[in-house]
C-alpha cells in the first residue's frame, strides 16, 4: 500500500515535471518575444527558418530510416525518399507523393529486399 | 482550392498512429504502470521523442531534476519553432495556448508549408483543427499500444515513413513557396554537419542551431548593406 502511494506520487510527480518542460520549450518564445513580431530579425527568421528546418528534419529523418551497412549503403531509404520527390514533382499531391515513397520502403523493410 | 483539415493530416494519420503506438507498447512492456497513463502522456506531454525518453527515465526512477532537464534539452528545438510562428498565431485568441501547446515538429510543419488565404480567423480555425487531429491520432495510437501491449501483431513495419516522406513533400513545397534554394541547402548542411559531429539525441537541436545562427548572421550582413546603402544615397542626395 505504502509502496503503491510512492509509486503514484512518483509517477504523477514525474509526469507533471515532463509536461512542464515540454509546455516550456513550446511557449517561451511567445512569453519573451510576443512584443516583437515586427522586428526585422524576427520577420527574416520567419522567413527562412521553416523551410531550412524542413530540409534537416527530411534529411536527418532520412539517414535514420536507412541501412547503412554494405551492400545496401542507404538505398533501402534512399530509393522511396527519391520516389517522392520525383512523384511529387510529377504530380504535386502531397498523399500521391507519401505513398509513394511509403509503400516501397514498407515492402522494401517487410521482404527484406536489400 | 484549399484542402481540407483532415486531408492535410492524413499523412501526419500515418505517422503518428504506428509511432503512438510504438511508445504506447514500449510503455506497457517496460513498466508496470497501467495501460492508460500511456493515453494520458499522450494528452498531457505530447510529444513522440519526449514520451520515448521518458520510458527509460521511468524505468531508471530518474531524479525530478534530471527529468526536468533531459526533456527540456530534448525539445529545445521548439524554441526556434515559436519564434518563426510569433506572427502568424497572433490573434488567435482562446486558441492560441493550444496551438502553442501543440507544437510537434509535423504539426509545425504543416502549419507553416500549407498554402494560406486572406482570412485570417479561418485560417488560424484550420491552424487549430489542424493541431487538434493530430494530437488526436497521436493520442489514439498511445492508447492503442499501451491496451494491446505484448499482443501486437501486425505487420505495419516501415510504414512510420509516412512522416519523412512529409517532410520531404513539405521541403519541396517551402522551395516552391519561396523560391529560393537557400535555406533548403543551409538545413541540409547543418543536417550533414551535426550528423557528422554529434550524436544522435543532440543532431536535430544542433543543426537548428547551426541553421538560426547562420539566419541570423546572414540577417545582420543584409542589415548592415542596406544601413550603408542608405548612408550613401543621403550623402549622394
Amino acid at each position: 500500500m505504502v509502496e503503491n502511494l510512492f509509486q503514484n506520487y512518483y509517477l504523477s510527480s514525474f509526469i507533471a515535471v515532463t509536461v512542464l518542460a515540454t509546455f516550456a520549450t513550446r511557449i517561451i518564445p511567445f512569453v519573451f518575444f510576443e512584443h516583437h513580431t515586427e522586428h526585422p530579425v524576427i520577420k527574416h527568421l520567419g522567413r527562412y527558418l521553416p523551410a531550412a528546418v524542413m530540409a534537416l528534419l527530411a534529411i536527418v529523418f532520412l539517414q535514420r530510416s536507412a541501412t547503412w551497412s554494405l551492400p545496401v549503403v542507404g538505398l533501402d531509404a534512399l530509393i522511396p525518399g527519391a520516389l517522392v520527390v520525383l512523384v511529387h514533382l510529377w504530380r504535386r499531391n502531397a498523399l500521391l507523393s507519401i505513398a509513394a515513397g511509403t509503400l516501397p520502403y514498407m515492402a522494401i523493410q517487410q521482404a527484406g529486399l536489400f | 482550392m484549399t484542402p481540407s483539415a483532415f486531408r492535410l493530416t492524413l499523412p501526419i494519420l500515418f505517422g503518428y498512429l504506428p509511432l503512438g503506438m510504438a511508445f504506447g507498447v514500449l510503455f506497457a512492456t517496460q513498466l508496470d504502470y497501467p495501460w492508460w497513463i500511456a493515453p494520458l502522456m499522450g494528452v498531457l506531454v505530447y510529444a513522440g521523442a519526449g514520451q520515448i525518453l521518458a520510458v527509460s527515465l521511468l524505468a531508471a526512477h530518474a531524479g525530478l531534476l534530471e527529468v526536468f532537464i533531459a526533456m527540456f534539452v530534448l525539445n529545445a528545438r521548439h524554441l526556434f519553432y515559436g519564434l518563426s510562428l510569433l506572427g502568424q498565431f497572433r490573434g488567435a485568441g482562446w486558441r492560441k495556448l493550444y496551438l502553442i501547446f501543440g507544437l510537434t515538429d509535423e504539426t509545425y510543419s504543416l502549419l507553416t508549408s500549407r498554402q494560406r488565404t486572406q482570412s485570417r480567423e479561418q485560417e488560424l480555425h484550420t491552424d487549430f483543427r489542424i493541431t487538434l487531429l493530430n494530437q488526436f491520432y497521436w493520442v489514439v495510437g498511445c492508447a492503442a499500444g499501451g491496451f494491446l501491449g505484448h499482443s501486437v501483431t501486425f505487420n505495419s513495419t516501415g510504414i512510420e515513413f509516412a512522416l519523412i516522406a512529409l517532410f520531404i513533400v513539405l521541403t519541396i513545397e517551402q522551395y516552391k513557396a519561396l523560391d529560393e534554394t537557400f535555406p533548403l541547402w543551409l538545413g541540409a548542411l547543418a543536417a550533414g554537419v551535426a550528423m557528422a559531429v554529434l550524436p544522435a539525441p543532440h543532431q536535430l537541436i544542433g543543426a537548428i542551431v547551426i541553421v538560426s545562427l547562420v539566419l541570423l548572421l546572414q540577417y545582420r550582413r543584409h542589415r548592415d548593406a542596406l544601413a550603408r546603402n542608405r548612408s550613401g544615397e543621403e550623402t549622394h542626395g
